[in-house]
């Protein structure tokens, strides 16, 4: 009654093994999705978002209906998008006269809505809007400073809370090794308000101060715009612990072509790629070319041999 | 600005820096509850301010020790302190096979094999599985017959049958151990078990796709439908001609010619020889003559019996039951 179905191209099975749970996971991918109704600013908002994390997002364009990720019975679709895309960052975005410019951002786990925190949008400032020298724009996927000012973000719960869906959303991939010249940006968010935080993109200048420490300036690229908290959903507390849990191995990587002798010790083998002796280019003499040709060869072969011997005697 | 820098160089060690993330967080900062200030001012506070605090991560980041490369020089972050969810569940363990519990149990323990084998009948070293292999049975042209083989029996039939029967154990072990890790929550990434039809009687299995083959054949049927059999249409391509042309019965001459007997009577005489020959073996089944004489016995002593309980008899249908009880009651009335 059970069938096996197993990928049938080694590309599919590698495609499978890169979305399996992971003991170290590699980094989380962005849905950016909106639903029946957009206005400008918000289509905008994720527009410019989306290209924030061009290398690591995935946006739908189409209308969703279903998707009410607050209701009941309206997250269906929702994780399904998320299971297909392997996503598990989201951002919807709606427009309705109750709640102008709503973005929800939330988390899933495990292909189910982990949690969730809607925000209006006001203030909003486009890219386009900001001038600054062009030299400065920041590189798309480099790393990110990320800035969270004000007591807010410790002190009330729906900030605290957004902080850690935003800190996961802009923060990038995780890296060991960073190259210190590739720093150029930084996310500034602000709490203004127990309600309303200001978020920002700038570009870094870094400039010269005497020191190994380079003076930090900041330049608004933008988008720019103030959140202001309407709805959250904090996690399930039984899910959050499920969730936190890590392992204390590391995965280890497969030792190749390393062998240990007793005697030698540590042994390495290097591959050295087929000298291939039999394809080396011959000198050209070909028979079959008119004799004119050939001769003219010869001759021009002679000229350009000739100053060279007339250096060397020089 | 100098004098609000070098202020705000001693607060550094104040923020919470987060290098793994490059992240800062000042939880002293509060902006004033009036709204007195402008947008303007109001923005160009916070970017001071971050500002700040961007210095306070580049002080930590820019003193890490760094190796030169050529695109520039390279750090090695820390692991980032603050804590987030995981995007999926933690890799389940995957439980032990069903051999691989026996081998434990027995302490078989696995040994590294040469690729390469000596093969007796070439003579030479070759694989040992796949194509070409070493000692391959199936590979054996000529089986010697020996003297207690049955001469009905095809020694390479059987030996494709009995490859066959290996095959589907394996087959049948290997989804036994996957419905078993499945059950952990352990399947490879890469292995997906899906119900072909479901356990319930009577449910079809899922249709199969129809093949481009399959459906030259239906197009080819379905062109003789026109009244001259398709004669004078054009053909599509991928069409093949019906398979079955001309008549499907035949009927014997109904005049006989001079032979040794009827057509017909030699026709039905071959299918009754081929039903006799067929179930020769059990025209006399002695088991179930035993057991018939039995029951007749059985019967005859219950009803001789029974006279005073006639309803009993009729409430218990003459179906064979396999059921234990029955049985033992059986014994009892003897």
């Amino acid at each position: 009654m059970l069938e096996i179905k197993t990928a049938k191209t080694r590309r599919g099975k590698r495609e499978l093994e890169k979305r399996a749970p992971k003991l170290v996971e590699s980094g989380k991918k962005t849905l950016i999705l909106h639903g029946t109704k957009t206005s400008a600013v918000l289509n905008a908002v994720l527009a410019q978002i989306f290209h924030l994390k061009k290398d690591n997002a995935v946006k739908f364009s189409r209308k969703n209906e279903n998707v009410k990720p607050f209701e009941a019975g309206g997250e269906t679709s929702l994780e399904f998008f998320s299971l297909k895309t392997d996503c598990s960052i989201f951002l919807y975005g709606s427009h309705s006269k109750k709640r102008p410019d709503n973005l929800v951002l939330g988390r899933t786990y495990d292909h189910h809505i982990y949690d969730l925190v809607e925000v209006g949008v006001e203030n909003f400032k486009p890219m386009e809007s900001f001038s600054y020298d062009k030299k400065l724009a920041p590189k798309e996927g480099s790393k990110p400073f990320i800035v969270f000012i004000g007591e807010g973000f410790e002190a009330v719960e729906e900030l605290k809370h957004l902080k850690e869906v935003l800190l996961e959303l802009l923060r990038g991939e995780v890296v060991e090794n960073l190259n210190l010249a590739g720093v150029d940006r930084a996310y500034v968010c602000a709490a203004l308000s127990p309600n309303r935080v200001l978020f920002t993109h700038c570009a870094l200048r870094l400039k010269k101060s005497g020191t190994v420490v380079p003076r930090m300036e900041l330049v608004e690229v933008g988008p720019s715009m103030d959140f202001v908290i309407r709805r959250h959903r904090p996690p399930n507390e039984g899910l959050r612990k499920e969730a936190m849990k890590t392992s204390r191995e590391k995965p280890k990587k497969k030792e190749k072509n390393v062998k240990r002798d007793e005697l030698k010790g540590k042994i390495g083998s290097i591959y050295i790629p087929d000298q291939k002796v039999g394809e080396t280019a011959l000198p050209y003499n070909a028979k079959g070319v008119k004799r004119e040709r050939r001769e003219a060869k010869r001759k021009n072969d002679n000229d350009e041999n000739a100053p060279k011997r007339k250096k060397e005697d020089a | 600005m100098e004098m609000e820098m070098e202020i705000e160089a001693e607060k550094q060690h104040k923020f919470d820096v987060d290098l793994g993330n490059l992240m800062a967080f000042d939880s002293n900062h509060t902006f004033p509850s009036q709204p007195p200030l402008s947008r303007e001012h109001l923005v160009n506070q916070c970017l001071l301010k971050a500002t700040h605090l961007v210095q306070a991560v580049a002080d930590a980041l820019f003193t890490l020790p760094s190796t030169e490369d050529v695109d520039g020089p390279l750090v090695n972050l820390p692991a980032p302190l603050t804590k987030l969810p995981r995007e999926k569940h933690l890799p389940k363990p995957k439980p032990p096979t069903k051999w691989e519990v026996f081998a434990k149990k027995k302490g078989i323990q696995n040994r590294k094999k040469d690729k390469i084998v000596y093969d007796e009948q070439s003579g030479t070293w070759k694989r040992r599985y796949g194509y070409d292999r070493a000692n391959d049975e199936d590979a054996v042209p000529i089986i010697e017959a020996k003297e207690t083989d049955d001469p009905a029996e095809d020694p390479f039939a059987k030996r494709k049958e009995n490859k066959k029967k290996r095959i589907e154990k394996q087959d049948k072990n290997r989804l036994q151990n996957l419905k078993e890790a499945a059950k952990f929550g352990a399947l490879p990434s890469h292995v997906q078990l899906a119900a072909t039809a479901l356990p319930i009687t009577g449910t079809q299995a899922a249709p199969k796709k129809v093949t481009k083959d399959e459906l030259g054949n239906v197009a080819g049927i379905a062109a003789t439908a026109t009244a001259s059999g398709g004669k004078f249409d054009k053909k599509l391509p991928g069409e093949k001609p019906a398979k079955h042309k001309g008549k499907y019965r035949k009927f014997l001459p109904v005049v006989e010619g001079t032979g040794i007997g009827s057509q017909e009577r030699e026709q039905t005489e071959k299918i009754l020889n081929k039903i006799m020959s067929k179930n020769s073996h059990n025209i006399l089944n002695v088991e179930k003559a035993v057991t018939m004489h039995n029951v007749k016995k059985e019967k005859k002593r219950r009803s001789d019996k029974g006279k005073a309980s006639p309803a009993d008899n009729k409430l218990k249908p003459e179906k064979k039951s396999f059921k234990k009880g029955n049985f033992k009651k059986g014994k009892k009335g003897k």
